[in-house]
């Protein structure tokens, strides 16, 4: 039972990244109409800057904000020098310009801070156990990755749904040409939106840095995690990219941590531990595989444009 | 009626002699090197050029061709882990596998369109490679070592560099002639009369997905025997051959190459596979070139080496 609960926990708190990396590509493909392969790419950087800013300045906390910080000056940039040149092309002509994209960073990241990973410790004060319930203990840190996580997704539907720049960014997934008519700069927008979405991605990858290493290409593969939520959510709809993110973190972390006993009832210890690892990858293809043959538009398809 | 010999035509022509010739010169020069290199070219030429059948004239925009490079190699190596050494027994399987693959994956993935089957045939393929991966009784993440290449009953030796080279320059030419067939054939007429408006060719009573599937498996198939000639080629076979990055690439060589034309990705492939092999004795870090040029390419040079050739045959 205690198990369950951490696992969920576990599950929950991985949801929530995966969210806010799934995020920033669904807002940035819902008004762009921009595939960015390179996302991944902006998650290895926010870890990268925040291992290394958190030992220049040796505070975590002001290292993890420079780190944010780079991270969406960084995508700012990148939009302004390369991307915006994109809007309006195939989405082949993105996928292709943007994995050119991520080989240029892997090897910029190799050369700059070597082929080892880094790692990112924690300060002390968040290393300690916290009681949530009486009886159960959870690592201090994820449970600030959750609060985090949480915050900012409410944060985001806040500036989305209430503010005037929410309205434009709605407006602008509607209808580009109309809004660009009635004299907003819509370029400035696209810059902007791009930069929020590159700082979720730094924001993600910088949580994540203190639990995994941080190391060359570690942004591909929760990547395409990304794009499989998206895809499940419904594309460009952030609602849909939260619950499918939740919904892929939950069943990740509890197939990883379950399957194995569960398989071990049915298969020899052997073959339920070879067969555990690779069925549970497995599961969220197959979940994604039969959401998009129930419904190809996704669970929560955004409006359509 | 127009006339045939322009330069398009002619470096066509020059490129399908050189790789005709290169044993030869590799032989007067004694440089085995150029040999093995344009080996692994022409394989990867095989698998672009069957990529190209679905997206260039399909409009199908696979992002997860690298699956069946390592099907068909998995097959291959398998079979020959468990003893059966024989390329009679071991191509068809590979083929046959790719091909079911492919027919499972496309009637899944062809219910999407645009950028969702895009993402659709990436995840699949990344699937396929965490299965491969799970394989632990053939190497698992390690990959697996292929002792003895297929045999074909002493009809052709494999482990011959030349008689290898011209086995594999032949299923490539073989390939895009069957490729020429198909695009020029009634079948192939209606996939791409499906790429350019499927509501009209719906509308005129063809069965438009059921065209656009046959077209997607015959194109895995094809590439599941590039996958098979590279796992004779390396002698190996892992996970790592089938991750995204492989599709990404594959994608590279046809848009390099000129999408949706015959002999672009053949075109495309050479001058990726050497641009990397020259880059890479150049510096460690050739990415960080080859990112940028894929990228300048994107923005400037639309239609690939092809595109270009043909603005110079019109002049």
């Amino acid at each position: 039972m205690l198990v369950l609960v951490e696992q969920s926990l576990n599950g929950l708190q991985f949801g929530l990244l995966l969210f806010l990396l799934a995020a920033g590509l669904t807002l940035v493909f819902g008004i762009m109409d921009f595939v960015n392969l390179a996302h991944g790419s902006l998650y290895m950087m926010g870890a990268y800057f925040a291992a290394t800013f958190v030992a220049w300045t040796n505070s975590f906390i002001l290292g993890i904000l420079l780190a944010l910080g780079a991270t969406l000056l960084l995508g700012i940039a990148l939009e302004f020098i390369a991307l915006r040149h994109l809007y309006g092309r195939d989405h082949l002509d993105q996928v292709l310009a943007t994995f050119g994209l991520i080989l240029f960073f892997n090897d910029a990241v190799r050369l700059i801070w070597g082929p080892a990973g880094l790692s990112l410790p924690l300060p002390a004060w968040l290393t300690v156990p916290v009681q949530i319930v009486p009886g159960v203990f959870y690592p201090a840190y994820r449970l600030s990755i959750i609060v985090v996580a949480l915050a900012v997704a409410a944060l985001l539907y806040v500036v989305v749904m209430r503010t005037r720049i929410g309205m434009l960014i709605r407006a602008g997934a509607s209808n580009r040409e109309m809004i660009g008519a009635l004299g907003i700069n819509i370029k400035l927008l696209f810059t902007l939106v791009f930069g929020l979405g590159a700082a979720l991605a730094g924001l993600a990858g910088l949580m994540q840095a203190p639990i995994l290493t941080v190391q060359i290409g570690m942004g591909e593969n929760i990547l395409i995690l990304a794009f499989v939520i998206i895809v499940i959510g419904g594309i460009g709809s952030i609602r849909g990219a939260f619950m499918a993110a939740i919904f892929v973190g939950m069943i990740d972390t509890l197939g990883r941590a379950f399957l194995p006993d569960l398989l071990r009832m049915v298969l020899s210890s052997a073959a339920a531990s070879t067969a555990a690892p690779a069925l549970s990858s497995m599961l969220i293809y197959l979940l994604m595989a039969i959401v998009l043959v129930v419904r190809p538009e996704g669970l929560f398809p955004a409006a359509k444009r | 009626m127009k006339s045939q010999i322009n330069v398009r035509n002619v470096v066509v022509a020059l490129v399908a002699l050189g790789l005709l010739l290169l044993p030869l010169y590799s032989a007067l020069t004694g440089n085995i090197f150029i040999l093995t290199l344009f080996t692994r070219i022409v394989i990867f030429a095989l698998a672009a050029a069957s990529l190209n059948l679905i997206m260039g004239y399909g409009g199908m925009m696979s992002f997860g061709h690298a699956a069946y490079l390592g099907i068909g190699g998995y097959a291959v190596g398998i079979l020959a882990h468990e003893g059966i050494g024989s390329g009679f027994i071991q191509w068809p399987v590979a083929l046959a596998a790719s091909a079911l693959y492919a027919l499972v994956i496309g009637a899944l993935s062809l219910r999407t369109r645009g950028v969702y089957f895009i993402m659709i045939t990436l995840a699949f393929a990344q699937m396929a490679y965490y299965i491969a991966s799970g394989l632990s009784r053939y190497g698992g993440d390690d990959g697996l070592t292929i002792y003895k290449r297929s045999t074909f009953g002493g009809l052709i030796d494999l482990s011959n560099r030349v008689q290898f080279y011209y086995l594999c320059l032949g299923c490539l030419f073989g390939g895009v002639y069957l490729i020429w067939r198909i695009i020029n054939s009634r079948f192939g007429m209606v996939v791409q009369g499906v790429r350019s408006n499927e509501q009209r060719m719906q509308a005129i009573g063809f069965h438009a997905n059921r065209y656009r599937l046959v077209c997607f498996v015959i194109s895995g198939t094809m590439c599941g025997l590039a996958g098979a000639l590279l796992a004779n080629n390396t002698d190996f076979i892992s996970p790592a051959g089938m991750y995204w990055t492989r599709s990404g690439e594959l994608m590279v060589m046809v848009v390099f190459g000129g999408m949706g034309s015959l002999f672009g990705p053949v075109l495309g492939t050479i001058v990726f596979l050497l641009l990397e092999e020259v880059l890479s004795q150049f510096t460690e870090y050739w990415a960080l070139i080859m990112g940028p040029l894929l990228l300048l390419i994107v923005l400037f040079a639309r239609g690939g080496i092809m595109g270009l050739l043909g603005r110079l045959s019109r002049g």
